[in-house]
């Protein structure tokens, strides 16, 4: 659906020049729910304005099923439409239809605050040739879609977040793209609202097969609505894959931050550092990633009746991804130095991740 | 009634069709000049906020142009820019003097204090609300109109009503110096021929209509913050 290839873009900063985004390839396919996570200031915004064009990259190409290819030369962009051999520089009237192709969803939600929710949604539809009867019966059908048909004529500032967000998905919607971006949606909602929208984009998602970009700093944003996942930092992709799969195996120490401050296996390390009194009895530390494959078996006990060594189980967490559990445990393993590392060995073998965080 | 008045203000009364054809000309200055300083400080104020670095149409050498010309009206004291304008105000109305003479320096006068304040305006709609009908595909012109002059309604019509309030100030000074008006008719016929109560009446006139743009002003702005002035409601059902 959306295919990035070898994309650039820099900005000139107060010191010096800041590369946003640095050699980054993706495909989204149709019907994906494609997260991109990362920190602040690690590009990903300024990656999905380059989806839309609302900044222009400085080399690369873009792919946009639908619409054609984009090709960015030293910051002039070439454009081959569908269904066409010849390229040409990229004229306004393809920009603006390459942007009508996708909707964009804000942080802040971005509705004009002296027009109503029905003129909002609207807006985009208004000097489009369409009728003002067919406006009307297609905006009052996105808000049913949104479930706000009883708030036509309310202004923004008399809604909540989480209904403001409602109404710019519904505006983003408008013209039936195939494709929304979303740019820290649910960012200034609280937990109920964020709710409330990432099961509305998930129905989106699944009822009209729309394709959905999404860009988070959020770990629980992505573990309940994305199917794929990239990972940014400074500028580049680190990871990228199935949510699953990156997350259960995250190799990139920044993916393994994100995994870990999300399932509250990070607290080990503020112990270790604070030298806390539940770390003093000494023995093995280590961590263990249980997949889907392993999470139903008491291994744990086990491992410690086979080998006579004791588990002091310190944190342990159980998520659900894609509605597969992925479970972790930082484990102190206490006994006889050769024991240990049998018993080690015998969760290896029984598909457990194991790392050693410190031996005592 | 006519007694009383005559009373308290006779030389108000006395000059009655002096006074009434002062203030038919300081309304005919104010209505002209303010039309032309709405529509030239309007079109001033929004190519800066669009030319400027940044901005939808970015255009270095428009913006500076523009910018550098705002300045220099803005910083020339409105009594020296009369007379410094009156071979440019002879070559466009034929006149420097009279209702007619005046209009050409209040433009300039008034035309750089809007400008700035339409910039202001305008530079109070969030770059997101920008991006976002950018996203929706919107051209420059639609970003303008639908956007920037939409969104900023209570903010530019503070700056109206500002800006007003300052010309009706302006058209007094040009009546010093022959425009005619209230301040003319203060000066010659109140200040020069010590009749204090012509003073005193013109200071209550021009108080009056002062409050009055300020209170219209005021009202207008609140009606239409986070609300369009009239609400057209859509039937839903």
């Amino acid at each position: 659906m959306i295919e990035l290839q070898s994309l650039y873009k820099s900005f000139a900063g107060p010191e010096g020049v800041i590369r946003a985004v640095e050699d980054v390839s993706l495909e989204i396919r149709e019907g994906d729910v494609y997260g991109i996570v990362g920190y602040s200031g690690a590009g990903k915004s300024t990656l999905v304005r380059c989806i839309n064009l609302l900044e222009r990259p400085d080399a690369g190409t873009l792919r946009v099923k639908g619409f054609g290819t984009v090709r960015f030369e030293s910051g002039r962009a070439f454009c081959r439409q569908e269904g066409s051999e010849a390229e040409t520089a990229l004229s306004e009237k393809q920009l603006r239809q390459l942007r009508g192709s996708m909707g964009m969803i804000f942080q802040h939600f971005n509705l004009l605050d002296r027009s109503s929710v029905f003129e909002n949604i609207s807006y985009p539809l208004r000097h489009s040739g369409l009728s003002k009867a067919a406006i009307r019966a297609r905006v009052l059908e996105l808000l049913d879609l949104v479930d706000l048909r009883e708030k036509a004529n309310a202004y923004p500032s008399e809604l909540s977040g989480g209904q403001k967000q409602r109404v710019a998905i519904a505006r983003a919607l408008a013209n039936n793209p195939r494709i929304l971006l979303s740019d820290e949606a649910t960012s200034a909602l609280d937990p109920d609202a964020t709710e409330s929208i990432l099961r509305l984009l998930k129905e989106l998602n699944r009822r009209l097969g729309l394709t959905i970009v999404l860009i988070t700093h959020e770990m629980a944003v992505v573990k309940s609505i994305c199917s794929k996942v990239a990972v940014m930092e400074s500028g580049r992709v680190v990871e990228q894959g199935g949510v699953y799969e990156v997350f259960s195996a995250p190799q990139a120490a920044i993916t393994r931050k994100f995994v870990d401050s999300s399932s509250g296996l990070g607290r080990i390390n503020k112990l270790i550092e604070e030298q806390s009194e539940v770390l003093s009895g000494g023995g093995t530390l280590i961590r263990c990633t249980y997949n889907k494959d392993c999470v139903g078996e008491a291994l744990i006990s086990e491992v410690s009746r086979l080998y006579g060594v004791n588990m002091n189980i310190l944190l342990g967490s159980l998520e659900l991804l894609q509605g597969s559990p992925l479970g972790g445990l930082i484990v102190l393993v206490g006994g006889d130095m050769e024991k240990r590392r049998a018993a080690i060995q015998h969760l290896c073998e029984n598909n457990v991740i194991v790392e050693v965080i410190e031996h005592g | 009634m006519a007694e009383w008045l005559a009373s308290i203000m006779p030389n108000v009364v006395d000059y009655s069709g002096k006074f009434w054809s002062s203030c038919l000309a300081t309304g005919q200055m104010f209505l002209i000049a303010g039309g032309f300083t709405l529509v030239l400080g309007g079109v001033f104020g929004v190519l800066l906020t669009v030319t400027k670095k940044g901005g939808i149409a970015g255009n270095a050498a428009v913006y500076n142009f523009v910018n550098i010309v705002t300045n220099v009206f803005r910083s020339i004291p409105f009594v020296i820019l009369l007379i410094f304008l009156i071979p440019l105000t002879r070559w466009i109305v034929g006149t420097a003097i009279g209702v007619k003479g005046a209009i050409v320096p209040l433009v300039f006068g008034a035309t750089p204090f809007f400008t700035r304040q339409v910039e202001a305006a305008l530079a109070n709609v969030s770059p997101g609300k920008i991006e976002a009908a950018a996203a929706m595909g919107s051209g420059k012109l639609g970003i303008v109109f639908r956007v920037y002059l939409h969104e900023s309604v209570p903010d530019l019509i503070r700056a109206v009503t500002i800006t007003a309030i300052s010309l009706i100030g302006l058209t007094t000074m040009a009546g010093a110096v022959g425009a005619g008006g209230i301040g003319s008719f203060a000066i010659n016929y109140g200040q020069n021929l010590h009749h204090q109560d012509i003073v005193n009446v013109c200071v209550v006139v021009l108080l009056v209509f002062v409050s009055l743009l300020q209170g219209i002003g005021n009202a207008l702005a609140r009606r239409t913050t986070n609300r369009a002035l009239f609400r057209h409601n859509i039937e839903v059902e």
